[in-house]
């Protein structure tokens, strides 16, 4: 069967989006990933990409307050509304807790599932403020980590939780 | 400022700040003006010929610049993937990029859309018509045995080789025997997933005429020497680049049909050219690991001596060859004794082909088989002779005093004290107590099994003479005129935490503040050439080369330090970072004011030469041999048959260690991909070809809550085969941990008579078992 090429024509919409707190005005197609709005659009590429199917949560960031998966979210769902992505946490020069905790306790490896595991974890203590080990194994379930085994990721989260609540 | 030791220091990883920060380019992150984008049309069947490939619809695609077959690449003269081996024989099958007129597994690239758009190029794919006359499957390497499916007609069989190895009197062995015991080992598919799936970024300087691959690969080198020879390019024209990697596992240990075919096309169109895996694709398309059917023989003597071991290793290969695919079952055989003293082995490796993705390196790639098939081996001999599985492993290790210790198999063991570990580790786990433990649950009718798993395993890879290509690793050493160091690794980590581990080693060794010290890895332009991170090898052979190069950058700094006092080379030293005349305090100089002092070359001793910079290479003389004990703890849930990991121990010896924390990560993750494989993991094609576990949802990659809490301890037995007297740690967790977790659940299975279950232990399988077996 053929299809017809959607892109040939595409329609196109504009939208209105505070990410990191800076504001932006995007025409995007309807079918627009927010995580390709993130990473193509505005060069966010921290957020990152592991299967497209909302499985890996490589790609977590935060819609208003509350994480979510961008690669399971259109751009135009983002209208109106506010994103935070890892790069809007924290810097190497200003670290988040999280960021800081994940680093002093060795949370990662290779990195790439690392920036949406801490958008998970940072809305996790956020929920949560004092998790136990299996609140925070529970609380992760939608995030894959292939290099840690998830060990020194629990710790750091744990840690995370005992800075912020100082 | 104090000296201090790096070296054995839990610091952190220099890597971090800009992993945890978002700052870190992995492949699909680079961003190039004019960027095309390719999708690779792939086979929807497990076998079948193409009987017409029409591409004009995705041509008239608005958005698509070119749609390309094999015929385009054969007519440019572009070559196969190429494989390494040194089997004395093996039919290697033809393997283009694209597909040529036959279709063998499911996911073959046939067709590449490049468009200017990445959802336009996806579109446009789906534009490309393909026919296809279905052929007859094999995915099952037992019936393709029976070659009446052949895979690659041509050769008349589906055996792409037979390897026999063999030592001692195998059947005086068994003729004298007490008992015999048979096993089938099914060691299933499994798939790496690395969460960064692959990505290509192939840019053409036409000016220049380079060709510029940034790619996710473990091998930066050996793809550059790889695809010179594909594409027909002198070597020096291409630069290959491995920015951040997100995991490879072995799987990106690789050249793959897509890196020769953006590096074409982005010569053919003169713009860059961009491929990012979808996860459909990469569990389909991406190498899989392990695939073994293991028939074991073992004889035994009634006190539990193992007298003689047969063992004859199915190798499912797939369709074609990827870069080490006949290589790796090799390694099952040669590692089969494991690290008990077995005389008479007799062993043989049957490679077959079959209409499925080819299995190549996978964490372990060859070894977890060997200790799966062995350590199952020992608690099947427990439980058949009423011993305990420690005792029979008692009986049979090779003994410290045996070392070096060459096996049956012709390998020689560095260096090993296997018992004393395992004392450690029982120790540690209060095994009398388990044992204990489990005696009263049992009365209360819980399924409480305790299983060990006293690996063995080769890695440092390795010798050159004992390697399918070379086996060396480089490294430079440049002090610059600041006093900062440059460190250029051959090897290519992506996660492993070289770039602070090898600061560590630099710091230590010349006194540097290690701020001062960057590691450069993963470019071809920039680091002299190196084979690259696999096989446990980074710091054991990338980190000696490392070792030699600073030797001589301090033999010449102490040159050029006692020439400024007049004084003989032979009179000064490195002490605490500093070079120091021999028993005269008052007198000291630092790496960098002779850096400065080489690099101003007017106070150099007559004859040397400026500068003060080093590479080496360092060819390993054997490969290392790390060690260790697990134990693991499970219970069963006899109503669903799920199994809960209650206390995972792991006693690993891998000798020196530069950064403790570093390697507990490496065990952690090890450990993790071990217990997968054992409960929960498993590629599943049916009759037809068609993967079934093409996704996150259908392949059961381990969430956090699947896994417990580890713990870890070490012994130390450090090995003269580097000198940094390390062993690598890559892989062991991995090697390890399948059978500890097997065995327990084995032993907690036991009172129904349950001796053995195929792995995964999903909880259909076990509650079945029991089921089988009486029930409760």
């Amino acid at each position: 069967m053929q299809t017809k090429p959607i892109s040939s024509a595409p329609a196109q919409t504009t939208i209105e989006v505070a990410v990191n707190g800076e504001q932006h005005s995007l025409t995007v197609e309807p079918r627009l990933l927010l995580v390709h709005m993130l990473r193509e659009s505005l060069g966010l590429t921290g957020t990152h990409i592991g299967c497209d199917t909302s499985s890996c949560g490589a790609c977590t960031v935060l819609l208003d307050g509350k994480s979510v998966k961008s690669c399971t979210i259109l751009a135009v769902q983002a209208d109106g509304r506010e994103v935070t992505t890892i790069e809007g946490i924290g810097t190497s020069r200003s670290l988040h807790p999280m960021q800081e905790a994940f680093w002093a306790e060795h949370g990662l490896q290779c990195g790439y599932c690392t920036t949406g595991m801490i958008m998970a974890s940072v809305d996790l203590i956020t929920r949560n403020p004092d998790p136990s080990d299996e609140q925070i194994r529970e609380g992760l379930g939608g995030n894959v980590c292939r290099c840690t085994g998830y060990h020194n990721i629990v710790r750091a989260v744990k840690a995370a939780a005992k800075a912020v609540k100082k | 400022m104090a000296f201090t030791t790096m070296v054995g220091a839990r610091i952190r990883r220099r890597e971090d700040p800009r992993l945890i920060t978002g700052r870190a380019t992995y492949t699909d992150d680079f961003k190039t003006i004019g960027t095309l984008y390719a999708c690779f049309v792939r086979s929807p069947y497990g076998h079948a010929k193409i009987r017409a490939i029409d591409t004009s619809g995705a041509k008239d695609h608005p958005n698509v610049v070119a749609v390309y077959t094999s015929d385009d690449l054969s007519k440019d003269g572009v070559k196969g993937l190429p494989c390494a081996h040194k089997l004395p024989e093996l039919n290697v099958p033809p393997h283009p990029a694209l597909a040529d007129g036959e279709v063998r597994y499911v996911g073959e690239p046939v067709a590449v859309v490049v468009a200017d758009d990445p959802y336009a190029a996806r579109d446009a794919a789906e534009l490309v018509e393909i026919t296809y006359d279905e052929l007859p499957v094999v995915v099952d390497p037992l019936k393709a045995l029976d070659g009446k499916v052949l895979v690659h007609p041509g050769f008349g069989t589906n055996v792409a080789f037979r390897l026999p190895i063999a030592a001692g009197d195998v059947e005086g062995a068994f003729k004298s025997a007490d008992v015999i015991i048979k096993q089938r080992f099914v060691n299933q598919r499994l798939a790496p997933v690395p969460v960064e799936t692959r990505a290509v970024l192939a840019q053409w300087n036409p000016g220049e005429e380079i060709l510029t691959l940034t790619t996710s690969t473990q091998i930066p080198h050996l793809l550059r020497t790889q695809l010179a020879v594909a594409l027909g390019l002198p070597e020096n024209h291409i630069r290959v680049i491995a920015p951040e990697v997100g995991g490879g596992f072995g799987a990106k240990l690789n050249v793959y049909s897509e890196e020769i075919a953006c590096g074409w096309i982005a010569m053919q169109l003169n713009r860059p050219v961009k491929f990012t895996e979808t996860r459909s694709e990469c569990f389909t398309a991406m190498i899989h690991g392990r695939d073994q059917i293991d028939d074991v023989e073992v004889a035994v003597k009634n006190d539990g001596t193992i007298l003689g071991l047969r063992l004859r290793v199915v190798a499912n290969l797939g369709a074609y060859f990827q870069l080490l695919t006949p290589v790796i079952p090799t390694l099952t055989l040669l590692m089969a004794p494991g690290c008990y003293a077995i005389k008479n082995i007799a062993t043989e490796c049957i490679g077959v082909f079959t209409n499925t993705m080819a299995t190549d390196a996978y964490r372990g790639a060859g070894r977890p088989e060997a200790t799966y098939l062995i350590e199952r081996t020992l608690d099947l001999i427990a439980c058949k002779l009423g011993l305990d599985p420690v005792e029979v492993r008692r009986r049979n290790f090779i003994k410290a005093d045996q070392f070096p210790h060459t096996t049956a198999m012709g390998l020689t063991y560095d260096s090993g004290k296997y018992e004393a570990t395992m004392d450690q580790a029982l120790k540690s786990a209060d095994y009398a107590g388990l044992r204990k433990e489990q005696t009263q649950a049992r009365r209360a009718g819980r399924l409480i099994g305790i299983g060990l798993s006293t690996y063995v395993e080769v890695c440092g890879m390795g010798p050159s003479a004992a390697m399918p290509a070379a086996g060396w690793d480089s490294a430079t050493v440049r002090v610059e005129p600041t006093g900062a160091v440059t460190v250029l690794t051959g090897v290519s980590p992506h996660g492993q935490g070289e770039e602070t581990t090898f600061a560590q080693i630099v710091a230590d060794e010349l006194g540097v503040p290690i701020e001062q010290i960057t590691v450069v890895h993963g470019d071809t332009d920039k680091v002299q050439y190196g084979v690259g991170t696999f096989g446990s090898r980074g710091t054991a052979v990338g980190g000696a080369a490392l070792k030699l190069a600073i030797d001589v950058i301090k033999e010449k700094a102490m040159k050029i330090a006692a020439h400024q006092w007049e004084a003989s080379p032979a009179d000064v030293e490195y002490r605490d970072g500093k070079i120091m005349v021999k028993g005269d305090p008052s007198k000291a100089m630092t790496t960098a004011e002779t850096g400065f002092l080489a690099f101003m070359g007017d106070k150099l001793p007559p004859g040397l030469e400026p500068g003060l910079d080093a590479t080496r290479r360092f060819e390993p003389p054997n490969f290392v041999y790390p060690f260790g004990t697990h134990i693991c703890v499970v219970e069963i849930d006899p109503q669903t048959g799920s199994t809960k990991i209650v206390r995972y121990l792991a006693t690993d010896d891998c000798g020196k260690v530069i950064n403790p924390m570093i390697v507990d990560g490496q065990v952690h993750g090890g450990l993790a991909q071990g217990i997968a494989q054992a409960l929960f993991e498993e590629v599943v094609y049916d009759e037809d070809g068609q993967l079934l576990t093409g996704t996150l949802l259908d392949y059961a990659v381990p969430r956090a809550a699947h896994l417990p809490n580890f713990e870890l301890d070490h012994t130390v037995t450090p090995t003269d085969v580097n000198p940094l007297g390390v062993k690598g740690v890559g892989e062991a967790g991995t090697i390890g941990s399948t059978p500890a977790v097997v065995n327990a659940v084995m032993d907690a299975l036991a009172p129904f008579g349950i001796t053995h279950i195929d792995m995964p232990l999903k909880p259909e399988k076990v509650w079945n078992a029991i089921q089988q077996a009486g029930g409760l």
